[in-house]
């Protein structure tokens, strides 16, 4: 358990690393393509800044856009009860509960770290579940909490948002300036060279990008499930409430692409019968409801 | 100073510091117990507090069931006495059974179901009835890794020299794992 934390906490630092190199990387290669070397330190600063910023302000910034507010331990006193034992269960400080308003069942953990961790459900996860289902689900969000999943998530979502930005921005620059450089000077193919990289990485970046948060998504639900059980020592209560999920066809009209991958079941596609695709945030429900009936 | 000597020194540097990183594991483990165990001590207390209330409640509806009552105040005062995770386990799990049969009575009260005073207490009870099998659950895990750590060679050189001692386990019940059973749909 220890060496998974500390993994992902290594992991998270070497991702960093990887995002601001990448991202002059590209800076350097659009440079080449615009003729203006201006782009390449921009590009660092662009990095640097929307990670710092991020890992301070991502997690405000994810629960006002899906409208989630406080959880009062007087209106939904068996969530906020159950938010507290997983926390002892965990041996966490408390993360902070939220709710959204809303029928659709699904729940997601955000923050930095188990410091700064909040835990929100919809009114419709809290309404749907009996008391060892409800915490099936929050010993699944707990365990992205303790793994420091909520960290590395967060940071890969900030890169690939970034990424697709750094991508149009390149399209969008190229085709009002019609790269004009192309005429500038003699040396044509080799700048003609720069173009295609370019018009290469506009196309290949946001796609790879996607595809490893997807892969690594999926993966990080796997392992919450297990943790989630060893929590409870009862994987049935989980089972059963992604069998009530699946069951529920409702999508959350809060969830967006930016942030489904946060969610403990896709908040966006309809339940059931789907194909597995790589671009999938998460291993279908029946899989998973499998493999926690077979521990 | 010739190589004979130097690997004596390295063996006796690379001795030192594994003592001091098992003795600091040590610790920190008995740290995270204690901890532990004041986690346990809250709900616990919490727990206590909100039985008198209860009782009130339950007696405005079936005053007569005193059998009942009787046993749940005998359970609260041997609570009080009890010394040590072993004798304040088995008190914890004379409460659980006890609340459990006064939940049991309940049953036949309608008017007192429906009442919101005893339905807020009855989400309080299994809440804190959940929170203090958590909390001991993450207690008996701890109290396994460090009560291993002291068994096994070469921290139990450490834990020796030092007088690390076992601790108790927090004594777990079937019955207690289960918490009350309430009927939230509502």
């Amino acid at each position: 358990m220890y060496e998974q934390i500390s993994g992902n906490i290594w992991r998270s630092r070497a991702l960093i690393l990887l995002f601001v190199a990448f991202f002059a990387a590209i800076g350097y290669v659009f440079a080449r393509v615009e003729h203006n070397i201006l782009i390449m330190p921009l590009a660092i600063v662009v990095a640097v800044v929307m990670t710092v910023g991020s890992f301070y302000y991502s997690d405000k910034i994810v629960l006002a856009s899906m409208r989630a507010r406080p959880a009062e331990a007087s209106e939904f006193p068996h969530f906020v009860n159950s938010v507290e034992a997983l926390a002892l269960a965990a041996g966490l400080p408390v993360p902070t509960p939220y709710v959204i308003d809303d029928p659709a069942p699904n729940a997601f953990a955000t923050g930095r770290d188990p410091e700064h961790a909040v835990i929100c459900a919809t009114t419709g996860l809290i309404n749907m579940m009996d008391r060892q289902e409800l915490e099936g689900v929050i010993a699944h969000e707990m365990s992205h909490v303790k793994n420091y999943d909520i960290r590395f998530m967060m940071l890969v979502a900030v890169m690939v948002g970034a990424i697709a930005l750094m991508a149009d921005w390149f399209w969008w620059s190229g085709r009002l300036g019609g790269f004009r450089s192309r005429d500038d000077e003699g040396g044509g193919q080799l700048q003609m060279l720069w173009f295609v990289i370019g018009i290469a990485l506009a196309i290949l970046a946001p796609i790879s990008a996607m595809l490893i948060q997807a892969a690594i998504s999926r993966r990080r639900e796997y392992l919450a499930d297990a943790s989630g059980a060893m929590l409870t020592r009862f994987p049935e209560g989980l089972a059963n409430a992604l069998e009530k999920i699946e069951k529920d066809p409702e999508p959350l009209s809060s969830a967006n692409k930016a942030t489904a991958h946060l969610f403990i079941s896709n908040p966006l596609r309809e339940h059931g019968g789907s194909l597995n695709s790589l671009f999938d945030t998460h291993p279908p429900l029946e899989d998973r409801i499998e493999r926690l009936r077979e521990m | 100073m010739g190589p004979v000597v130097l690997v004596i020194l390295c063996i006796v540097v690379f001795i030192a510091l594994s003592v001091i990183v098992k003795y600091n594991q040590l610790v920190s483990l008995r740290n995270r117990i204690e901890n532990a165990w004041s986690q346990i001590d809250v709900q616990l207390r919490r727990r206590y507090d909100l039985i008198p209330n209860l009782v009130e409640t339950v007696k405005g509806y079936a005053a007569h069931e005193k059998e009942v009552f009787e046993k749940v105040s005998e359970a609260r005062s041997a609570m009080m006495s009890a010394q040590g995770a072993q004798a304040q386990g088995e008190a914890q799990n004379q409460i659980t059974s006890a609340l459990k049969s006064l939940f049991a009575v309940a049953e036949a009260y309608p008017q007192l179901k429906a009442n919101e005073n005893f339905m807020m207490l009855q989400e309080e009870l299994s809440g804190t009835e959940s929170k203090i099998a958590y909390a001991r659950q993450f207690y008996n895990d701890q109290v396994m890794t460090y009560n291993t750590l002291i068994q096994v060679f070469p921290s139990n050189v450490i834990a020796g020299m030092f007088g690390f001692t076992q601790h108790e386990y927090f004594p777990m019940e079937d019955v207690a794992r289960e918490p009350i059973k309430v009927d939230f749909k509502q």
